[in-house]
């Protein structure tokens, strides 16, 4: 008995360990870590473009580095850093906080030379899970498929001086112990719009929020549902669905989402627009170029455009919401999305924001914000 | 302290029930002025016990009946209702109140510290009265509030105060600038100044042309309806749709003028706002 559970142990071990080698590994489809191999350096052969990708994307999740750069073409033409820096974000982008978390890849064509795949990457990121598709070119070099790495046009910002004269507002507390002597008001701010429709995953009240004041202000915008007898179903408020901080004569969309809440148990809603006087800079400007609205090869209606940082300073993170306007002018949908790398000064990045596939024919007109988030920076 | 006096209230409550037949009395005054001192009478012979109790104090000490009793002006500090109780065989009480004395402080409460100009009962002013023991006075008193802005005569304000409270509302002068309000009550007074800012812009227009580098655009002076300039660091949106897109650059006023250098290729056709105030439309040719 003492022998006999020790090799049952023994064997089974080795049976699982067998099966988690070449069982499960191929079983499954091609969803992150489980395609391919789950232990390092155990890479199956890239026989196939699936496989050739699988493995590039295996080895950049676990950061081994070496051994993603030599899945790649010899005619990629891109440095290993480079190509580490593309992976990993420079300069505080959120890019650089974030890490792979899965993938999926698609083959979009193949030939005996040559083939196209679409990845799907999933990033957790501090501001939650981020998306993003790549199309990828494969090249077959001997018995294995080899990725074609494009070269990255990283803008190079010549030495330069930038002159900076916008405005900045500082606070300053009086000294003045007397009663009433150092009382300056809250910001005026004003709820412009609102809108409140059902989602796919509850429901959302939306619209934009002007600063009247002369003065900067740092904003939130709150809502509580109330149901038919009078008592508050749900608080939330805009979080990282608005510009908090306005300058003057500034508007930004909100956006404020009640997951699973439908609007058909809601009888009011009760809007609060809490503004606070802080000190903020007019700098930097960030220009939105070329905005429109496209259809992605998946069919999907997307606001593209660029972002231009017009000032002198590296904006880390640049964050863009939208407001999308019907033919009447009223807001019916917020969106936001941000930008994964850093706007260095005086260049520019691109963005794109998806709209739901139920409101892309509804909408005529659309306003982009840019908030930004810099290192250093309150 | 609080002990103390609330077991001489008790006391006195109780001697007014029980004992309502006694020897001695106690004359009050009707009402006294904090910090001054004041002078009870009393009636009868032989010794007894004198409480007082009142905001912020209580004590007892032994009397000679008939005699008077000094109760000195630091007791009496603070306005409000006092008791006072004289006990020896039976016990007698009696209450009386402590007003506020002269005003050697007003408080001034100014409401916006901001406002827009040309805005109809926008000010507010709320002036209250207090003695040097930091008693509200009570009393009716002329508070004389004065507004003074740049480049403009005084304007004055009489007012009586009730219960303690003085207070006007008057509109927001035309003129942007520093509103000095000042509150006075014979030799005492106290100043706030709050500020009267620009309004929202009124007859927005911009001016652009395209240069080799791109379209220049500029607003001309941006002004209130009362002429005031809008504060720099005020948003202007310029608004710029060709057959690229939409651009859009949010740029500040600087020096009364907002400036956005756009790239934007072929025919644009451009709009501003400030807020929620529009501007004029302008159509720019695609060749510098």
């Amino acid at each position: 008995m003492k022998i006999i559970l020790p090799i049952v142990l023994v064997v089974a071990t080795a049976i699982l360990v067998v099966l988690g080698l070449f069982g499960l590994g191929q079983a499954r489809g091609t969803v992150g870590i489980a395609q391919g191999s789950a232990l390092p350096g155990l890479s199956e052969n890239a026989d196939t473009p699936v496989k050739a990708v699988d493995n590039l994307l295996a080895d950049v999740k676990r950061r081994n580095w070496d051994r993603a750069y030599a899945t790649l073409a010899k005619d990629s033409g891109v440095e290993e850093a480079a190509f580490i820096q593309d992976w990993t974000g420079s300069n505080g982008s959120l890019r650089s906080f974030s890490s792979l978390e899965s993938f999926e890849t698609r083959p979009m064509h193949v030939s005996n030379d040559e083939a196209q795949m679409r990845v799907h990457l999933r990033w957790s990121t501090p501001v939650g899970p981020v998306d993003d598709v790549r199309d990828l070119r494969l090249t077959h070099e001997g018995d294995n498929w080899k990725v074609m790495w494009p070269k990255e046009q990283v803008p190079s910002v010549p030495a330069q001086v930038i002159p900076v004269n916008y405005l900045r507002w500082d606070l300053v507390s009086g000294s003045e112990q007397d009663w009433g002597s150092k009382n300056v008001d809250a910001p005026h701010v004003r709820i412009t719009s609102m809108n409140a429709v059902d989602s796919a995953e509850g429901s959302v009240v939306m619209g934009e929020v002007v600063n009247e004041d002369t003065i900067p202000a740092f904003v939130t915008v709150n809502a509580t549902f109330i149901d038919a007898e009078g008592k508050p179903l749900d608080d939330e408020n805009s979080f990282d669905k608005i510009d908090h901080v306005l300058l003057p004569k500034q508007v930004s969309p909100y956006r404020i989402d009640f997951p699973g809440i439908s609007l058909k148990n809601v009888k009011n809603v009760r809007m609060d627009v809490k503004a606070m006087l802080v000190p903020a800079s007019a700098d930097p400007v960030i220009g939105v170029m070329n905005q429109k609205i496209e259809t992605d090869p998946q069919g999907h209606s997307v606001l593209h455009g660029d972002l231009l940082n017009e000032s002198g300073q590296t904006v880390n993170i640049p964050h863009v919401i939208a407001s999308f306007y019907d033919a009447n002018g009223k807001v019916v949908w917020v969106a936001d999305g941000y930008v994964e790398s850093a706007l260095l000064p005086q260049s520019s990045g691109s963005f794109g924001i998806e709209i739901p596939k139920n409101l892309s024919g509804k909408v005529q007109n659309f306003h982009v914000v840019v908030n930004e988030y810099s290192v250093g920076k309150a | 302290m609080r002990k103390l006096r609330l077991i001489a209230i008790a006391a006195f409550s109780l001697a007014s029930l029980l004992l309502p037949c006694s020897a001695q009395k106690l004359v009050t005054p009707v009402s006294a002025i904090a910090g001054e001192d004041i002078t009870i009478s009393t009636t009868g012979t032989g010794k007894a016990t004198f409480y007082l109790s009142g905001p912020g104090v209580a004590n007892k000490r032994d009397v000679t009946l008939g005699d008077e009793i000094h109760l000195a002006g630091t007791d009496l500090k603070i306005a409000g209702a006092y008791v006072v109780i004289l006990c020896a065989d039976s016990c007698h009480g009696s209450t009386f109140y402590v007003k506020g004395s002269k005003p050697t402080s007003l408080a001034l409460l100014v409401h916006p510290s901001r406002v827009p100009v040309a805005q109809s009962d926008a000010v507010s002013g709320v002036a209250i009265p207090f003695d040097r023991f930091r008693n509200m006075v009570l009393e009716p008193v002329q508070v004389n509030f004065q507004l003074t802005a740049a480049n403009s005569a005084p304007v004055s304000h009489q007012i009586r105060s009730q219960n303690g409270i003085a207070w006007f509302r008057t509109a927001s002068e035309k003129k942007a600038g520093k509103l000095q309000i000042t509150a006075t009550l014979d030799s005492v007074s106290s100043a706030r100044v709050l500020q009267q800012v620009a309004s929202d812009p009124c007859n927005l227009r911009i001016k652009g042309q395209r240069t080799a580098k791109g379209i220049e655009l500029e607003t001309e002076p941006v002004k209130d309806c009362s002429g005031n300039p809008v504060p720099d660091g005020t948003i202007v949106t310029f608004n710029l749709s060709g057959e690229n897109g939409k651009t859009t650059v949010d740029a500040p006023i600087k020096q009364g003028i907002a400036r956005a250098r756009i790239q934007a290729q072929g025919p644009q056709s451009v709009t501003v706002a400030s807020g929620v105030v529009m501007g004029n439309e302008l159509r720019i040719g695609g060749q510098p």
